[in-house]
């Protein structure tokens, strides 16, 4: 209980107002596409040259919590996730914008990353020690097993076509090989100046799911000026508070499923939402409402985004070791600071590290309240029509990718996935399961590589690769989730 | 929607996945494309697989692309398509920006042309999203866009 003794520093008027200003400005730029949580802390870096060490990090912590959570809102209203990580709550949370459910979808979204958060820092808080442990037991055959899970997914994301599903999971994976190869360097699939550094996962998830919906405002026609891109209807607070009250088992696969996904560095906050949106599905007994604006689709996606935040940091903190993007550059901010993590790290710094970690737990609380006012501006945003939402999304969609590397090649791999995509979908095609591959491939393609290597200087590839407790529970869990998958398919089919 | 809805796009898939798959063969070194090599069979196999549907008739899922379609979005695609291919570099990101969103708000807005109102509403929306993107981008986040002819 020694970080109740520190709640006080997160309590001074300064950590508040930076706790407070984080927060709103990580929500802000959650929602812009193409700026990621990695981009926005890394943004902030520079403000916190001019703070002592615990404000910095108090700031750093809460864009860190917000913009993973801010994600979902251009996510819900746009169908355009902030991130990879809100992926996953595009599917059912637009829908549900699309019928008129854009309010409670945002609600739901900031309640579910509330507790999913909440938890995920309590893990941070209790169990780091021993989740320190857990986390360096996995090497490359586990996380290739990691991502090959991930993969057994794609088809049952798709809910037109599994093989058309698959199919674009191919793609993806594919798309992700182009470029250098990782071991000798070898240029693949290079046939255009522009794909020199493969392709970008930010500027290629702008591409993929923006471009569609600006293509699709554009197939509305020339209609009234009054006809809105989406509806949104008020919805009371109450209202969502009891809803996600009575969908727990969707908010606890959404939490459990981050808040272990978090921990496992390489893999992490990309997945964790649609590995939660997947089994949350698998488990529910409405699961054929999945993807028609089902708000346990929003609630175990954005629990699970969240819930991996805390989790995500525990390698960073007591190991040195970033499990992601932006823990690599939350680790710059220690650095820079003279902080150095490691397993004494609660003991040389308590009166820096506590107060952090106390200030993500009260920046979940301020994410949400903030976020639920969003909610409530959020019928003024959708009043806005298509013609001028199409237009500001189109140039909000170049600046973005442009942004990401400071790339023309960028902008144009969005535009080319783009206005490709927006074609695909015409014939049943999803984007989900193209980024899904995207993202996975080059995860899957490395750790392959590097397990084969170690292999053959050890015991073989069928020892390293399916022998020991983790590969095998790993293994059982792919093995049962295309199992049910095809259960799945073959009980449609007769139905 | 007609089957040859169906074969084109799907033919084209097939197509692609074949070229994926002769180069991931045909490429050396082998161990460089090892990976590329596995993901093609899956990527070649299911898309002749859907061809092969496409071709039987037996695809169903998907609205396809009308004629009426593609007419209504032809004049969005190609200001879309100077926008990012030619105009963002050549004229400059903001420049360009304001012309093409100043553009595709007036051709898909269904107020009336004739009136001065509409007109000043479409200026004024133009020179608020480019302000806004400005901001964001040039102002708070230092974002270097190319400047082209203008800016």
């Amino acid at each position: 209980m020694e970080f109740l003794y520190y709640f006080g520093e997160v309590a001074t008027p300064m950590s508040m107002a930076l706790l407070v200003g984080g927060t709103i400005g990580g929500l802000i730029l959650g929602a812009t596409p193409g700026l990621s949580p990695t981009m926005a802390v890394a943004l902030l870096i520079p403000f916190t040259f001019y703070l002592a060490p615990v404000h910095g990090l108090i700031l750093l912590g809460a864009a860190y919590t917000s913009t993973v959570a801010g994600g979902a809102v251009s996510a819900i209203l746009l169908k355009i996730p902030g991130a990879p990580a809100n992926i996953a709550t595009t599917l059912d949370g637009h829908e549900m914008a699309k019928n008129g459910q854009g309010a409670k979808a945002l609600q739901l979204s900031f309640l579910a990353s509330l507790v999913g958060g909440l938890f995920g820092v309590f893990l941070l808080i209790f169990l780091t020690p021993v989740l320190a442990e857990w986390a360096l037991a996995f090497g490359p055959s586990h996380l290739f097993w990691m991502a090959i899970l991930g993969v057994t997914i794609i088809g049952s994301l798709d809910s037109k076509s599994v093989v058309k599903g698959l199919l674009a999971g191919c793609i993806g994976i594919w798309l992700g090989t182009i470029g250098y190869d990782d071991m000798q360097g070898v240029q693949r699939f290079i046939f255009h100046s522009s794909l020199g550094g493969g392709v970008n996962i930010i500027a290629a998830l702008i591409g993929l799911f923006a471009i569609p919906q600006v293509i699709a405002m554009f197939a509305k026609g020339r209609g009234d000026a009054a006809i809105e891109a989406i509806q949104v209807q008020h919805h009371p607070i109450g209202d969502a508070i009891r809803e996600i009250s009575k969908r727990t088992r969707a908010l606890g696969i959404g939490t459990a499923i981050g808040s272990i996904i978090g921990l496992i560095p390489g893999v992490g906050g990309q997945i964790a939402g649609l590995v939660a949106y997947d089994q949350a599905k698998k488990f529910s007994s409405e699961s054929e409402k999945f993807g028609t604006g089902h708000p346990e689709g929003v609630i175990a996606a954005e629990a699970a985004n969240n819930a991996m935040v805390g989790p995500s940091l525990v390698p960073l903190l007591t190991l040195s070791i970033p499990g992601s993007p932006t823990a690599a550059v939350l680790l710059g901010g220690l650095l820079i600071h003279g902080i150095f993590p490691g397993g004494d790290l609660f003991e040389r710094h308590p009166e820096v590290i506590w107060p952090f970690i106390n200030s993500m737990l009260l920046g979940q609380i301020l994410m949400c309240a903030f976020g639920i006012w969003i909610a409530s501006l959020a019928a003024k945003i959708s009043r806005v029509p298509q013609s001028i939402m199409a237009a500001a999304v189109l140039a909000l969609a170049v600046f973005g990718s442009y942004a990401v590397q400071q790339s023309m090649g960028d902008v144009y791999v969005m535009a080319v996935l783009g206005i490709g995509m927006y074609f695909l979908e015409r014939w049943g095609y999803s984007a989900a399961p193209l980024v899904l591959g995207l993202i996975l491939g080059p995860i899957a393609e490395s750790n392959y590589i590097q397990g084969s290597l170690i292999a053959g200087a050890t015991d073989g590839q069928f020892s390293y690769f399916f022998t020991g407790g983790l590969n095998l529970a790993l293994v059982a869990i792919v093995v049962a989730s295309v199992a049910y998958s095809v259960w799945g398919e073959v009980k449609g089919a007769k139905s | 929607m007609s089957r040859m809805q169906h074969i084109i796009p799907s033919g084209v898939i097939a197509l692609v996945g074949t070229w994926v798959a002769y180069i991931s063969f045909t490429q050396q070194p082998a161990d460089a494309f090892l990976f590329p090599r596995l993901i093609s069979v899956a990527f070649v196999a299911l898309a002749l697989w859907t061809f092969g549907k496409a071709l039987l008739g037996w695809s169903k899922v998907g609205e396809g692309v009308s004629l009426e379609l593609a007419k209504t979005i032809a004049p969005g695609l190609i200001v879309a398509g100077i926008y990012i291919f030619w105009g963002a570099k050549t004229l400059g990101f903001y420049a360009a920006a304001t012309i093409s969103v100043f553009l595709l708000i007036t051709w898909y807005d269904g107020k009336p042309k004739a009136a001065l109102s509409s007109w000043i509403r479409r200026i004024l929306i133009t020179a608020l999203i480019i302000t806004v993107l400005y901001g964001l981008f040039a102002l708070l986040l230092s974002v270097y866009t190319p400047r082209g002819m203008f800016m």
